[in-house]
């Protein structure tokens, strides 16, 4: 068990600064998930914890050491990849016992923790084939029981669930949820599925273009998004966006634009009255529009086109168009609306995102 | 297979197919024909009466004891099977390591380096001797098993390097740095992990340096002078051919019994040969 600590750590690959000033206090049993598009240097960040890739420059902790030069071997880790990384040409067995033979356990020790691990994934039965003999969920398991025999200080996951099917990706996401909540093992888990991230994670680094870009609580991080591409990137579907002008209005702040006309609530006014006159990005998420009612103030709802109408069975979908904008609705699954109809939709006034156009930090 | 109706079957696969083994297996009848026939049929004038090129009725093991009894010719084969022998292990040796390095070390000049080995392997033999053979004598190796030993790797080394390389860049690199993070060093991770999984590889390359090392002929024939150190390739023709007279029972008959080695090599690891060419590892 140990905590995970990054001081200002870079990467560069010749022309490419991979990583950026990353800082990071991973605490000891966290589960830390980062999550970006690909290429935003959350594998190589991990890779730099596991000491697959060299540091350009920063510190990497895990417990008290620093691990910067150490060899992969010597930081007490163990790792999940992508592909599984079973070894072929060896039994279940020993692809477990592997990590165990190499420290020099004996054998009575190895074949305790392997038939321990074997039973806590239910593939004691499987002990003695080869890899190429096992399924898909099957080879994730062994690889996931590779890693917990070595009771390691930190388990290091990269997307390990995304050669999966969705049907067993689901599964195995519970089952990782359980484990890590049954071992207590600190776990820094590497996803582009923010579905991922956001369930298994006790806290999300959200990174792009190898910056951290938010770091926090899976719904602290999906209610109060700090800037415009962690608004966008969390949440499915994903947050609308508009652009609007500030406008001052019966003592009151309003945001327009050719579609929308909605009162800004009093909260907020503070932080956008700064804006009046000006533009701003305004954000809201599918779910917290609904079909308005006659009861619902005209300046907190709005009139739109109904485009597309996508029925989930659990919501519907609507794609509408508002003024020169698209949004997404997410409404109850038998709301009445038909393709170019047109709709009345309110806003929750107690969830709606302002951001600087310029900055893209939220307001 | 090719769909279709039956004559397309017959057309486009089994006479081609019956064509090209005819075509590759002619050779062999001949030499084994030759080997067994005795010197009466094989010099009779074409236009004789009974003259029938194709076949025997009087086989015979006359040649073969000739070429066990009156030539040198085991120690022919036992020289043949040690020089191809030894000099395909240092080659493997090398080759491991080097193609290992090639694919997995990240140092500079690497790719250079690669295409260089490569195009040591295109310089032609027939241009190589020359300098080769100022090297051997140098040396004081003529006339003795080590210069062709020391030399063949020259172009066995290249080959199984290039070889190895491929092979080495075809496994998945996790499988390494998952051994290394579970505690095997990078020497370690290579001998229990890499090397294992690529077996195929390793049989490819030792079979295809071996039947290079056990054909050769050109550097046999220069760096080697005395009969009792010749390689089979270049005992039989030199010792059985004298001046313009062929020896032509066992000259076949030295032949076949030198192939019948290599003839075994491949069918023992036929089937690892093939998957080294064809295939890596699945995850």
């Amino acid at each position: 068990m140990a905590q995970v600590v990054i001081r200002n750590l870079n990467k560069k690959f010749d022309e490419v600064h991979a990583v950026k000033d990353v800082n990071l206090d991973i605490r000891d049993k966290e589960f830390m998930v980062f999550v970006g598009p690909s290429g935003c240097g959350k594998t190589t960040t991990l890779r730099m914890i596991a000491g697959l890739e060299s540091v350009t420059s920063g510190q990497i902790l895990i417990g008290e050491r620093v691990v910067n030069d150490l060899p992969p071997m010597d930081r007490d880790i163990a790792m999940v990849f992508q592909n599984y990384a079973l070894y072929p040409h060896m039994s279940v067995y020993d692809n477990m016992a592997f990590g165990l033979k190499m420290r020099k356990f004996d054998r009575e020790e190895i074949r305790r923790r392997v038939h321990e691990a074997a039973d806590i994934l239910g593939i004691r039965d499987y002990l003695h084939r080869k890899p190429r003999q096992l399924s898909g969920g099957q080879r994730q398991r062994v690889a996931l029981g590779r890693a917990i025999v070595r009771h390691p200080q930190v388990f290091l996951f990269d997307e390990p669930l995304s050669n999966l099917d969705a049907k067993l990706r689901v599964q195995m996401r519970v089952e990782l949820k359980k484990l890590h909540e049954r071992l207590g093992t600190t776990a820094v888990y590497v996803t582009h599925d923010q579905v991922e991230a956001m369930t298994l994670g006790d806290r999300v680094v959200v990174m792009r273009d190898g910056v951290v870009q938010q770091v926090g609580e899976p719904l602290e991080l999906y209610n109060r998004p700090a800037n415009l591409f962690v608004a966008g990137f969390l949440g499915s579907p994903a947050m609308n966006f508009s652009r609007v002008r500030v406008a001052a209005a019966n003592g009151g702040l309003r945001i327009e634009n050719e579609g929308l006309r909605l009162a800004v609530p009093p909260p907020l006014a503070g932080r956008v009255g700064r804006y009046v006159g000006r533009e701003l990005t305004f954000g809201i998420r599918p779910e917290d529009l609904r079909i308005a009612t006659e009861a619902d103030p005209r300046d907190l709802s709005f009139e739109a086109v109904v485009e597309v109408v996508e029925r989930l069975g659990s919501e519907t979908l609507l794609d509408l168009s508002v003024g020169a904008d698209t949004m997404v609705a997410a409404v109850e699954p038998d709301a009445p609306a038909r393709v170019r109809g047109r709709l009345r939709l309110a806003v929750n006034p107690e969830r709606m995102h302002f951001f600087d156009p310029a900055t893209e930090t939220a307001v | 297979m090719i769909e279709g109706a039956v004559w397309r079957k017959w057309v486009f696969f089994y006479i081609p197919l019956a064509a090209f083994v005819f075509l590759l297996l002619f050779p062999f009848y001949w030499m084994i024909i030759t080997a067994v026939r005795p010197d009466a049929e094989l010099y009779r004038p074409w236009n004789a009466p009974n003259y029938a090129p194709f076949w025997t009725a009087n086989p015979t093991l006359e040649h073969i004891r000739y070429l066990l009894e009156e030539t040198l010719f085991s120690t022919w084969m036992l020289n043949t099977m040690i020089i191809a022998l030894v000099s395909t292990l240092i080659s493997l040796v090398c080759g491991v390591f080097a193609g290992y390095a090639l694919a997995r070390l990240n140092f500079p000049f690497a790719g250079g380096l690669g295409t260089g080995i490569f195009v040591t392997y295109l310089v032609p033999q027939t241009l190589l001797f020359i300098p080769l053979s100022d090297i051997v004598r140098n040396f004081r190796l003529g006339d003795t098993p080590w210069a062709l030993i020391l030399t063949y790797p020259t172009f066995l080394i290249p080959f199984c390097t290039w070889l190895m390389m491929g092979y080495f860049k075809a496994i998945p690199k996790e499988l390494e740095e998952c051994a290394r993070i579970d505690g095997a060093s990078r020497f370690k991770a290579m001998l229990y992990i890499i090397l294992p999984i690529a077996v195929p590889g390793i049989l490819s390359a030792g079979i295809f340096a071996f039947t290079l090392s056990w054909n050769e002929f050109i550097y046999a024939l220069v760096f080697l002078s005395s009969p009792e150190q010749k390689t089979v390739p270049v005992g039989v023709t030199s010792e059985l051919i004298r001046g313009d007279v062929f020896f032509w029972g066992p000259l076949m008959a030295g032949a076949l019994l030198g192939s019948i080695p290599v003839a075994l090599v491949y069918s023992f690891f036929v089937e690892h040969y093939v998957a080294g060419l064809t295939g890596s590892v699945k995850g």
